[in-house]
């Protein structure tokens, strides 16, 4: 963080950002879980990204200082502040705000007047998490990606939207809503509504794109808000599908992915014949593809910060060379579109009054993403614990959510920002330390089993008011250890009864209030809130 | 007894002589496992569908015997000779001694 | 985070002993192969109402289905007849907790084949 404010936006211009000697024959240009983030946020980029099995010690499991060696960026270099945490509040001062779709807009359309036929892909996780997309179920994100012309999208989070408004979005999009792996559940055959693939002629090049929808989504979210379909990662019918395209003539296969990176990573060693997986979900920014066999892997981070461009050269069918580039969307660098943006403001034009409206203000860094509580997440669980009078509290381990920076405002939009949902009620409930413990044990199974296929993607569970160890090497069942009360300092009695407020529940008809009422309530009650570092997970095994 | 109880089945409706094919059958049942408790404490009595057939002009294609563990409204997913033109007899035997049967033509070109 | 919906996380020893005893009872104690049936199952059951399950056993007179784990191990028995496209059927289980699934075919020949999947039921609620 040595850089002035002034010295970093002379070194950093749009020109320099959209540089890239235009290459073969075709453009993908990738965007994946913006989070319905239309404007520019701060999100810092998590310091614990633990990789397990096959997958310890490789990238996306790679952070900070390591990070930036093996990618050679310079210590407090704008990549430094795109990609990893260190010094993140300082750098966020120097560099400023990243995203926004109106910026997001102006990349794609001077990619476009390079190449005019590139393909744009939205790896989905799109129409989801802010308080106008919760309030037009959706609407203002799609309004504004219509306007940004994508050529196909997969899905996960859209579906917390239920079905029937799912449908009557896919319905109306002048794009194609791809996933080759979305099934109906009742006769187990593709459903109706989402293609596998889509065919493009580009550069004279026939490509087909293939979906992969999020393959665990009535596990991860709530499945009885989507009964009709069941998905699965279905890598057999991948390979059926990529099989089918090439005999019909493709000469490029892409598949726009929803899987997660380690998924991905194996599925591409299993199914053989895809050139590129745009990956997504688990929100990871690489600055280089990772090539598994004559598959690259392209992952483009979150929350609009980065866009991906993705030049090809196809000759014969034959995907001869390729070139790459993560371009950071510095929001203070790059002109917003000012059709874009007028038509974000449209959208956000009958809110205003309640997304600008402050709630508190933060002494500290609120961020979330990494394996273990952030401290936006210590605060939502402070909050259930005093709003909900609760012994323990639980968070889920989401990875969208912008970061608020130290002095900055909370406005209830930053607070619907990192809690909004469509199940988002704050239960209060009884659980024995029994249940408790099985609870971290599963969770923690969906993270660190080694077998990337059992992974889903999210984040550890975050618990206020307890510790805990976690071996991150054993098998589920016993990678919990040493279970704490933290107000007690006692240990937690399996049999013994604790009260637990919670929120994000899978279970139809949980009660409570809403999640974002909970936090406000809290944060207003703080005026200021501070938050402690939390230290009262041990991590062993890493 | 169980109510509503809906066969569903899918065949196609023409085959090349000999061919195998695919056929899903769906029956909307709630296969009570005997193992629920009511809000009362009580044991649910057991009330499930417990076998399946299927023939093809009087001739088995399969049979298939049903425990409490398969999933309320049954599928059964499974594929059958087709030698000539003639009919699939779907028939679903539940607990309750009720019969439920349905049937589809095949032709053979 | 979902509520009440407790994993199994060890067998306990009776249901260990029934699906003994249902193997017995369907192979007689005959020995049995490990190659010669296919089971597909889920790795993680998106529900662990409806489990899908496919077996297939080319030559298979019959096949039965059992769930190591569940309070009784029975599933399913196909009975192939001679207008049989394959030996193999595919149906939807409930199964409570993680645990194993068991596939054991009676081939033609009179000789046993059997093969086992671990499914995974979690109790899910988190996500990227
Ligand atoms: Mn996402
Ligand atoms: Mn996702």
């Amino acid at each position: 963080g040595n850089w002035s404010k002034l010295a970093a936006q002379q070194a950093l211009t749009q020109d320099q950002l959209l540089q890239f000697d235009t290459f073969g024959n075709v453009s993908l240009v990738h965007i994946t879980d913006i989070h319905a983030q239309l404007k520019p946020i701060y999100f810092r980029e998590p310091e614990i990204n633990l990789g397990v099995g096959d997958n310890k010690g490789a990238v996306p499991h790679i952070t900070g200082a390591e990070f930036r060696k093996l990618y050679g960026i310079e210590d407090g270099s704008p990549s430094h502040y795109a990609l990893t945490y260190n010094d993140f509040s300082a750098l966020a001062q120097t560099y400023g705000k990243m995203g926004g779709m109106d910026r997001v807009a102006t990349v794609v359309n001077a990619i476009r007047a390079e190449r005019p036929d590139a393909l744009l892909l939205d790896g989905g996780d799109t129409w989801h998490g802010s308080y106008t997309c919760y309030h037009t179920e959706g609407q203002d994100v799609v309004n504004v990606m219509n306007a940004l012309k994508p050529d196909a999208m997969t899905f996960h989070w859209e579906f917390t939207l239920g079905q029937d408004r799912v449908r009557e979005l896919v319905d109306g999009l002048p794009y194609a809503a791809l996933g080759q792996n979305i099934f109906d559940a009742m006769w187990d055959e593709p459903a109706a509504e989402f293609k596998p693939y889509q065919f493009f002629e580009r550069g004279g090049v026939k490509i087909a794109v293939i979906g992969q929808a999020f393959p665990y989504m009535p596990i991860a979210n709530p499945g009885w808000m989507f009964p009709d379909y069941s998905f699965g990662i279905r890598d057999e019918h991948m390979q059926q599908m990529v099989d089918e395209v090439r005999a019909q003539g493709a000469e490029c296969v892409v598949c726009l992915s929803h899987n997660g990176f380690d998924v991905d990573k194996k599925m591409a060693s299993v199914v053989s014949g895809i050139d590129v997986i745009l990956t997504g979900h688990t929100h990871d920014a690489l600055p280089e593809p990772v090539l598994v066999g004559d598959t690259i892997l392209i992952a483009s981070g979150s929350n609009g910060k980065f866009v991906s461009r993705v030049d090809l050269d196809i000759q014969n069918g034959r995907m001869m060379g390729f070139r790459h580039k993560l371009i950071p969307i510095f929001s203070d660098v790059i002109e917003p579109d000012a059709e874009i943006a007028a038509l974000i403001d449209e959208q956000r034009a009958p809110y205003e009054a309640e997304l600008t409206e402050v709630i508190g203000q933060t002494d500290g860094l609120l961020y979330r993403r990494g394996n273990f509580n952030g401290s936006w997440d210590d605060l939502i669980c402070d909050a259930l614990m005093s709003e909900r009078e609760a012994d323990i509290a639980m968070s889920p381990g989401v990875r969208w959510g912008p970061s608020i920076l130290p002095g900055q405002d909370i406005t209830r939009e930053d607070i619907w920002n990192v809690t909004s949902m469509t199940y988002g009620r704050a239960y209060r409930t009884e659980m024995t330390g029994e249940f408790i413990h099985t609870i971290l044990e599963d969770v923690g199974d969906n993270l660190f089993n080694p077998d990337p296929y059992y992974q889903q993607g999210g984040d550890m569970v975050r618990i206020g008011g307890m510790g805990y160890r976690i071996d991150i090497t054993k098998p589920q069942g016993s990678r919990i250890t040493d279970m704490t009360l933290l107000s007690t300092g006692e240990a937690i009695d399996p049999a013994k009864t604790y009260v637990v407020a919670g929120w994000a529940s899978v279970n139809e008809g949980t009660e409570g209030p809403q999640i974002w009422d909970v936090v406000e309530n809290h944060i207003r009650n703080q005026g200021t809130v501070t938050v402690t570092p939390n230290t009262s997970v041990e991590v062993v095994g890493a | 007894m169980a109510d509503n109880v809906t066969p569903r089945v899918r065949v196609p409706r023409d085959a090349a002589a000999g061919e195998t094919i695919t056929i899903k059958t769906l029956i909307s049942h709630p296969m009570e496992s005997g193992q629920r408790k009511d809000s009362d404490g009580n044991t649910i009595p057991r009330s499930i569908i417990n076998r399946f057939t299927c023939e093809f002009n009087g001739e088995s294609v399969m049979e298939m015997i049903l425990e409490p563990a398969i999933s309320t409204n049954p599928f059964i997913e499974f594929q059958a000779i087709v030698p000539e033109s003639g009919t699939f007899a779907f028939t679903w035997y539940d607990d309750d001694g009720s019969v439920y049967e349905e049937s589809k033509d095949i032709a053979v070109s | 985070m979902a509520l009440g919906a407790a994993a199994a996380t060890a067998l306990p020893m009776s249901a260990r002993a029934a699906i003994e005893d249902a193997i017995a009872a369907f192979t007689d104690g005959a020995e049995m192969a490990e190659s010669g049936i296919t089971l597909t199952a889920p790795e993680i059951a998106e529900n662990g109402n409806t489990v899908p399950i496919e077996v297939s056993a080319p030559g298979a007179a019959s096949i039965i289905i059992l769930a190591a784990g569940n309070p009784t191990p029975g599933v399913a028995t196909f009975n192939f007849g001679p207008l049989a496209g394959a030996q193999a059927a595919s149906t939807r289980m409930r199964l409570a907790g993680t645990q194993d699934v068991v596939a054991i075919a009676k081939m033609e020949d009179g000789s046993y084949a059997q093969a086992r999947q671990e499914v995974k039921v979690t109790i899910g609620g988190c996500g990227g």
